[in-house]
């Protein structure tokens, strides 16, 4: 941190590079993964009212795809920029270091802390550079749910190709409560994610620009 | 905005009478297709601010991707995968019974009159009867059924196994496709690695009883590694092909090869 906020005191030693806050890969595979999972998530939608798990369905304004069919189609291409998008991430996110040096380390006494600090309004938001124990546990957690997400989705794909897969999630028909429980997980963090990101917009603006 | 469209319609002409023609001219599928296409690309539009005249586009992608997830899964496709097998007890009773209409307008074939249809690329084209036809070697599967709405359920069906039946009849099984017949014009298509599959089978009874009506009498395709519209009921006519016919869904949209 200290070195970080140094930087920040002395603008006239700091140079283009350490400026950045977001590199251009992330900001990328954020926007597409952004793309990617709001087509996923309103197709989903379509495809789920046609076998409902709960009693309610969608509203048909905020599906897409127009039918079962359509949202079929819109749903497993969209996959394809979801899964290699992800696997980009992921593979970019270990290489460079970056889930280390960002998501690393989390404790509890931190989480609840930074928690206590969020609700009472103490939180800083000065260094935004250096993620809180709060944003680590969550773009952890957020990662994790969507590798279920992706299996889960996969077990009911391919039920039998991948029955192994499926097994491991209880069978197919638990495989589809997980896999929405899953899209429930990641529509609950894009309210908080968006609106934290709207009361900071400086984290809005890093994610576009960079900087 | 108003009056640009009225500047498009000729003086004296109905506009909603026009577009009602010019709908009906379409044939089925495209005025399906662009009636699903409107609905869909509204919400698309709002999303992305594209324009709807994109939309021809857009539905273009669509249809390639699913021709690529075809290839995709044909390769995962494996042959000797076997679909799970359940138990007695966990065979869903009453089975749901499911089609494009309701239940009392399933088709009602006369076993006596009923004859399968063989043709296309084999060497005995002789029409089978009933009779003969539950002659042949029977095999049984608990497998699940799963549709592709979502829901499952796991049935018991009884009968021969397809490759078994197409090597009698002298099918060439380099051929790409079974293309299904079925007595309420329903159709739908195998390629050949799924009619080769240990597990496809000609079914004649679900759970030991002769197959009731509303399960696909006098003859189903059991597919377990399909999705449930490609396991047709009550058919009539089976054809060895190398040309894609496709099937009741299937031309409207849904993925062609749809296995599980």
């Amino acid at each position: 941190m200290s070195s970080m906020t140094a930087t920040n005191d002395q603008p006239a030693a700091s140079s283009a590079k350490t400026k950045v806050i977001q590199p251009a890969w992330v900001r990328i595979v954020h926007w597409v993964n952004a793309v990617a999972i709001v087509l996923m998530i309103m197709s989903g939608w379509q495809i789920y009212n046609a076998s409902p798990l709960f009693n309610f369905t969608f509203s048909h304004s905020i599906t897409i795809g127009g039918w079962l069919g359509g949202a079929i189609q819109w749903h497993l291409a969209a996959m394809w920029l979801l899964v290699i998008n992800g696997l980009v991430y992921l593979t970019l996110g270990v290489v460079t270091g970056r889930f280390r040096k960002k998501l690393l380390p989390i404790s509890a006494k931190g989480v609840l802390d930074d928690t206590k600090a969020a609700l009472t309004g103490k939180l800083s938001h000065e260094d935004i550079t250096r993620y809180n124990q709060v944003q680590k546990l969550l773009y952890t957690g957020i990662i994790l749910v969507g590798i279920l997400i992706v299996l889960s989705g996969l077990s009911i794909w391919k039920p039998v190709q991948f029955h192994y897969l499926t097994a491991l999630f209880g069978g197919y028909d638990i495989a589809r409560y997980v896999h929405f429980f899953m899209m429930a997980a990641i529509v609950g963090f894009l309210v908080i994610h968006v609106a934290l990101a709207l009361i900071v917009p400086k984290s809005l603006r890093a994610m576009i620009i960079g900087r | 905005m108003i009056r640009k469209i009225r500047s498009l319609i000729i003086p004296g002409v109905d506009k909603d009478l026009l577009v009602k023609d010019a709908t009906k001219l379409m044939p089925d599928l495209s005025r399906r297709r662009f009636i699903a296409s409107g609905a869909s690309f509204g919400a698309l539009t709002l999303l992305t601010g594209c324009d709807v005249s994109d939309s021809l586009s857009a539905e273009n992608l669509l249809t390639h991707m699913s021709k690529f997830n075809d290839m995709v899964q044909a390769r995962i496709f494996n042959p000797n995968t076997l679909a799970p097998t359940y138990s007695e007890k966990d065979i869903k009773r009453p089975f749901p019974f499911n089609a494009f209409y309701a239940e009392d307008d399933a088709p009602n074939v006369d076993g006596k009159e009923w004859k399968l249809e063989v043709s296309g690329l084999v060497q005995n084209k002789k029409s089978w009867t009933l009779d003969e036809l539950h002659k042949l070697p029977e095999v049984s599967q608990i497998t699940r059924h799963i549709c592709v709405e979502g829901w499952s359920a796991i049935g018991s069906w009884q009968g021969t196994p397809l490759r078994d039946f197409l090597k009698l009849v002298g099918a060439d099984t380099n051929a790409k496709w079974i293309h299904f017949r079925c007595a309420e014009d329903y159709a739908s298509s195998l390629d050949m690695p799924t009619a080769m599959h240990p597990q496809t089978q000609m079914t004649f009874k679900f759970d030991n009883q002769l197959l009731p009506r509303a399960y696909g009498f006098p003859m189903k395709i059991r597919v377990p590694t399909k999705l449930g519209f490609k396991n047709p009921k009550y058919v009539v006519a089976m054809e060895v092909t190398n040309d894609y016919k496709g099937g009741y869904w299937e031309d409207q949209g849904y993925n062609d090869f749809s296995g599980s």
